[in-house]
């Protein structure tokens, strides 16, 4: 139980930042009109690509003679850029039609 | 030091652009705006990491040229797929840009392990003590910590989940993978999920409690040898994430593949913390836990819209085990349906007061927007008023409609929200619904039986006169009969909605 509560105080930085994500990621989404959901789901896509920044991490840390990782981590940068920027682009061309509509009005 | 400071603060400067970003994109005047600040946060992110991340003994990236040939590649190929996609291709693509994020996580752990798997399962860490006057550094191992073997299998698990999800809901939504299921599929899938958290669980506490065998070279310390077993049993692992994920998402049917869109979504978001964790990174622990929690409460919403219980739609058994009895209870008051010639249609529309349009997937599939929007208008222009009733998962996501609909030019104030619209229906004249089929089935008010039973729709039967374009009378993507399409004041138009919607063009500028 020690360990636990240990533990807790050790890593209370990070514990509050996830709680307080959480309710900001709630409170975001929740005030969305139905019109935004394809475009904020697909926002929302694109930014869980930071996961390219560990991505980046893994590949600069690999070894150069560690060819699996370098492999698996190249393959890794290259997925993680597909979904940044995928997602962004995706987004944006979505996100553009409904502003040449709000132009037009 | 210095570089550690300012990378510090670009990532925090990044994390307040995601959530800014992600507060734009919830208004409409702001969207777009909102879009591009997070993507810049997201890029100084990026260039920050390359050029000024260093680990805890200070020592710079390096492979320069794998991480910018990496960047390039995934940079061009994901510009020309999200550019060169069709409006009505979004969710797929989303879905496949979605699988491409948890196989980098699931990639990153893959690595992680690998490293630790190389070294013998020991963390070796740098303390510094003072002997005598002088500071000395040793290095000590001790077993890798039980969290961050937690947050590896965690990356892992869920990343791999939401690529095999991904993909097979990319495979369905374009067409390519029909809808399969077994008996007994449910229970098979929880059987593989369990193995997959046993095995996990299994391996964590063996790797976390290995212990170095003592050697007399202080720095030299010999591991107890695991051999291979952990990292053949962490690719079994791997394996069974990857067939949990394909047969989770194998049964659902295609009315259910926005909220498994949206909870792969969430679970990439989650999968991208764990990595957060793991590098103690926060821009990615900021990002990921945003978005884990964002989608999370969007699947709950969609969920809610269409009666499912988020339970339900995990252990997959809405095609598995309800589909016969579904057939069964839809087929009973099957009657006859009949047709309306293009012509009376015509005459019918230009002649109403309000002329109400339900969108579905069957206008996507026959990219039929712009023909709407010129239907609207011309029947404008002849005093009738036109409206259109979106229903909340009408389409293959939600707002897929509202999205193609602008691709049109198609107002905003004309598109209605289902109570809206709802309440706009006793007085409207003519329904015209373009392949949309589940969201205005009534078996969903009026039959307990039937699989979608509580689903709030679109209560089209209220206005006077239903016209219903469909390329056949296959049932919906939920698999179930529409007892709408046998109703007296309901006529079918059958075709393609794009060439039924011009020829109504045509046929009503003749008159």
């Amino acid at each position: 139980m020690e360990s636990v509560f240990n533990w807790i105080a050790i890593n209370q930085q990070i514990i509050y930042i996830v709680i307080l994500m959480v309710f900001v990621g709630i409170e975001v989404i929740g005030r969305v009109p139905s019109v935004l959901h394809t475009p904020l789901m697909s926002g929302a896509n694109a930014i869980h690509g930071v996961v390219i920044i560990g991505a980046i991490i893994v590949m600069g840390k690999a070894e150069s003679d560690n060819y699996v990782a370098l492999t698996l981590g190249f393959l890794a940068v290259v997925l993680g850029t597909l979904n940044v920027v995928g997602g962004f682009v995706v987004t944006d061309r979505m996100l553009e039609m409904f502003k040449n509509k709000k132009a037009q009005k | 030091m210095l570089e550690i400071n300012i990378l510090t603060l670009i990532y925090l400067i990044a994390s307040v652009t995601f959530i800014i970003g992600l507060k734009m994109l919830s208004h409409p005047a702001t969207a777009r705006k909102g879009n591009l600040v997070a993507a810049f946060g997201m890029g100084l992110a990026i260039v920050g990491t390359i050029f000024l991340y260093r680990d805890d003994d200070g020592n710079k990236l390096h492979n320069y040229g794998w991480i910018f040939g990496g960047l390039f590649i995934g940079g061009i190929v994901g510009t020309l797929a999200a550019k060169k996609v069709k409006m009505t291709a979004m969710p797929e693509m989303v879905s496949l840009f979605n699988g491409m994020g948890g196989a980098c996580a699931a990639l990153i752990s893959m690595i992680e392990f690998g490293h630790f798997a190389k070294m013998g399962y020991l963390d070796k860490i740098v303390q510094s003590y003072e002997a005598g006057e002088v500071v000395q550094d040793a290095v000590l191992t001790r077993p890798v910590p039980i969290e961050t073997l937690l947050t590896i299998f965690a990356g892992l698990v869920i990343g791999t989940v939401s690529f095999a999800g991904s993909m097979i809901a990319w495979g369905k939504l374009n067409g390519k993978i029909k809808d399969f299921s077994f008996k007994g599929q449910h229970i098979f899938n929880l059987v593989v999920l369990t193995a997959v958290l046993a095995l996990s669980a299994y391996l964590i506490v063996v790797v976390a409690t290995v212990e170095p065998r003592p050697d007399p070279n202080i720095d030299d310390v010999i591991p107890k040898d695991l051999g291979s077993m952990p990292l053949l049993l962490f690719y079994a692992t791997f394996g069974l994430a990857m067939v949990y994920g394909i047969m989770f998402v194998m049964p659902i049917g295609g009315a259910d593949m926005p909220v498994v869109i949206s909870l792969l979504n969430s679970f990439t978001g989650v999968a991208a913390a764990c990595g957060g964790f793991l590098y103690n990174n926060n821009v990615m622990l900021t990002g990921g836990i945003l978005v884990g929690a964002a989608g999370t409460l969007l699947t709950i919403l969609m969920c809610k819209a269409m009666n499912r219980s988020l339970k339900n739609v995990l252990i997959g058994s809405f095609g598995g085990g309800n589909k016969p009895s579904a057939g069964d209870g839809g087929n009973k008051p099957q009657g006859t349906y009949k047709e309306i010639t293009l012509s009376d249609a015509a005459v019918l529309m230009s002649y109403a007061h309000k002329v109400m349009i339900v969108p579905g997937y069957g206008l996507a599939v026959a990219q039929a927007q712009h023909a709407c929007h010129e239907l609207e208008k011309l029947l404008e222009s002849k005093g009738v008023e036109v409206k259109y009733a979106i229903h909340p998962v009408a389409g293959r996501m939600p707002g897929h409609m509202n999205v193609l609909l602008a691709e049109a030019d198609v107002s905003y104030d004309k598109l209605e929200e289902m109570e809206q619209a709802n309440e706009e229906f006793p007085t409207t004249d003519v329904v015209l619904i373009l392949g949309a089929n589940d969201v205005v089935n009534p078996a969903a008010k009026n039959d307990p039986s039937s699989p979608i039973y509580g689903m709030p729709i679109l209560e089209v039967e209220l206005a006077k006169n239903v016209i219903v374009n469909k390329r056949s009378m296959k049932p919906g993507y939920a698999g179930i009969e529409n007892d709408l399409f046998f109703q007296p004041k309901t006529s079918m138009l059958f075709g393609d909605a794009k060439k039924v919607l011009q020829d109504l063009i045509g046929e009503i500028k003749n008159l």
